[in-house]
């Protein structure tokens, strides 16, 4: 029988690979915008599972707010990103260092 | 409450947005020509919508009366004194803009309308009474501030100090929407009140992790330490105008709605959060005292700045009563007045070719050549600094008052000693303008509306101020105690 704990830990799994997904990638921006989706998602199975789990829709609407919002909060993303790339000619995350301190 | 009533409770709100959408039509169609009067009528909204908010600040709104949307959204005098710093900020970057953006031909009529829209976002944050409404708000104004961060977009700085804001803005936001699905899942319920009716006989172990993922979402965007590492980057990269929108009113509007979750949603456990917040605000202090002392570029030493002062208002959240709530409100009132002023000051640094200047060097010698500018940001760093008789020390003095109450006795003091850390750079910039040799680099003619705004900013930190320290304290007290009513 599967419960909310399973679901609990699958999401606390994904949360977790996204969060080390922005801090441990070197390579590229591209993948922290996906890993920030992986967090997102995260969320949405919680509340979801949760929603279910209690009987109460609030978890599910929730949910379709999560998903407008990030849809917008990637498009904002890889505008500024498309910005960035067309001054430095690159999107390597190690080149990100004009200012430092 | 009928729908009626809700709605008359939103209708600075309303202003807002329908002001920002037709604006935005506006913008569409007029093009570059429309920025003057798109930034006329932003400020024109603002200013409606910051009358509209003060009457109920002025009664002391509370209680059920002031809900509105089935328990979504809270108008109540907390969020009304909020409301009224954020749109005064708005307002005050929204005046400095045209001068800085002239300059480099890319002042366009979105400037206003984004500004615009963050403000409408930050106005929901503060009056969020569920975990829905918080979200959106937060996000509405985080999507704004990302664009406005990259703002310049053929400047290297911009566009990078975009980037870092979005990214780390996004996962703060995705550690935030974490902590809010398990608050969810364990208490049952999104609205403030249902989440304290749940936590009220203890916390278990998914609400503990709830309450502690939110508290750091938010303290990434209040730039609290071990989460304030971008801020001197985005500080230093965006356009100064923006900095100066994001040095104050995100602030206000970030804290507040930390202070409502904390002391509403979980006001039963205060334990549980108190000690979160205290090290966040020792941690805050110190570091933003010490990681000012090296720095060159001055919007680089405010950013340390503001880290620092946001250490001393969790001080006053730490202390989790209606004092520490009313000292927070009468801090973030003289932190805004102080950060525009002295953004208002680097604004004006520009050399004879009106070229923005930002090095602290460029300072040296501002007192024989710029005196007045150098004696108004004379008074704002010994304010900073928490000098009396200048009201950053009287908003100082009211935090500490409040931890001590709260028998935080080791907090207050350990938060006085470390604000004399702080002095040092404070007064390392006087030391710079009154007793260097002149490097006479800053030469250019600042305008009207810069010496207005600095004229406002420094007579509200001057010691005249004390005149109406009684009038704002009362007002700050029936704010806090509307925030204790609701709870």
């Amino acid at each position: 029988m599967i419960g909310i704990e399973h679901y609990i830990v699958v999401s606390s799994i994904l949360f977790v690979l996204g969060v080390l997904g922005i801090f441990l990638n070197r390579k590229n921006v591209i993948v922290i915008l996906m890993a920030i989706e992986l967090i997102l998602l995260a969320v949405n199975i919680n509340l979801v599972a949760f929603s279910a789990f209690l009987n109460d829709l609030t978890g599910q609407v929730f949910a379709m707010f999560v998903l407008t919002v990030a849809a917008a909060e990637a498009a904002i993303g890889l505008a500024i990103l498309v910005i960035y790339f067309r001054r430095r000619g690159t999107i390597a995350v190690d080149d990100i260092n004009r200012m430092k301190g | 409450m009928d729908f009626a009533t809700s709605f008359g409770l939103i209708i600075p709100e309303m202003i807002l947005s329908v002001s920002g959408l037709i604006l935005l039509l506006i913008a569409a169609w007029g093009g570059r020509e429309s920025s003057q009067p798109v930034s006329i009528a932003s400020c024109i909204a603002l200013g409606a919508a910051f009358f509209l908010v003060a009457p109920s600040v002025c009664a002391g709104a509370s209680g059920p009366d002031t809900l509105a949307f089935g328990g979504q959204f809270r108008a109540d005098a907390f969020a009304g004194m909020a409301k009224l710093m954020i749109y005064a900020a708005a307002g005050a970057a929204l005046v400095v803009a045209p001068a800085y953006f002239d300059r480099l031909k890319a002042m366009r009529p979105e400037f206003a309308v984004l500004v615009l829209f963050a403000t409408l976002g930050m106005s929901i944050m503060v009056s969020a009474a569920d975990l829905l409404t918080l979200y959106i708000g937060l996000e509405m104004n985080s999507l704004a501030a990302y664009v406005l961060a990259a703002y310049l977009r053929d400047d290297d700085r911009s566009a990078e100090a975009g980037l870092k804001y979005f990214v780390l803005g996004a996962l703060a936001s995705g550690i935030l929407l974490f902590g809010m699905s398990l608050t969810y899942g364990f208490t049952g319920t999104t609205s403030f009140e249902g989440i304290r009716m749940a936590t009220a006989d203890g916390l278990n172990g998914g609400m503990l992790f709830g309450v502690i993922f939110m508290l750091a979402g938010l303290a990434f965007k209040i730039s609290a330490v071990p989460f304030h590492m971008w801020t001197p980057d985005v500080y230093e990269g965006a356009p100064t105008p923006v900095t100066m929108f994001f040095a104050s009113a995100p602030k206000v509007a970030a804290i507040a709605l930390t202070a409502r979750v904390a002391l509403e949603a979980f006001g039963t456990q205060a334990e549980a959060w108190q000690q979160v917040v205290i090290f966040a605000a020792l941690a805050s202090i110190v570091v933003g005292a010490l990681g000012a002392i090296g720095q060159k570029n001055i919007k680089r030493l405010l950013a340390y700045s503001s880290i620092n002062n946001v250490g001393f208002i969790l001080v006053g959240l730490a202390a989790a009563n209606v004092s520490g709530a009313s000292a927070m409100l009468i801090y973030l009132a003289f932190y805004v007045a102080m950060t525009v002023g002295s953004f208002v000051v680097v604004l004006m640094m520009r050399d004879e070719n009106g070229e923005p200047v930002e090095g602290i060097g460029d300072l040296a010698g501002l007192s024989t050549t710029r005196p007045l500018m150098a004696w108004c940001l004379l008074a704002i760093m010994f304010s900073l600094a928490g000098i009396p008789p200048l009201m950053g020390f009287y908003g100082k003095w009211m935090v500490f008052q409040a931890a001590v109450e709260a028998d935080l006795l080791a907090l207050a003091a350990i938060g006085i000693g470390a604000s004399v850390i702080g002095a040092f750079y404070y007064i390392k910039i006087v030391k710079v303008m009154f007793f260097d040799e002149p490097a006479d680099v800053v030469k250019a003619k600042a305008g009207w509306e810069h010496w207005t705004l600095l004229a406002i900013s420094t007579l509200f930190i001057s010691p005249i101020a004390f005149l109406i320290t009684g009038w704002l304290g009362s007002l700050a007290d029936m704010a806090a105690a509307a925030l204790f009513f609701a709870a």
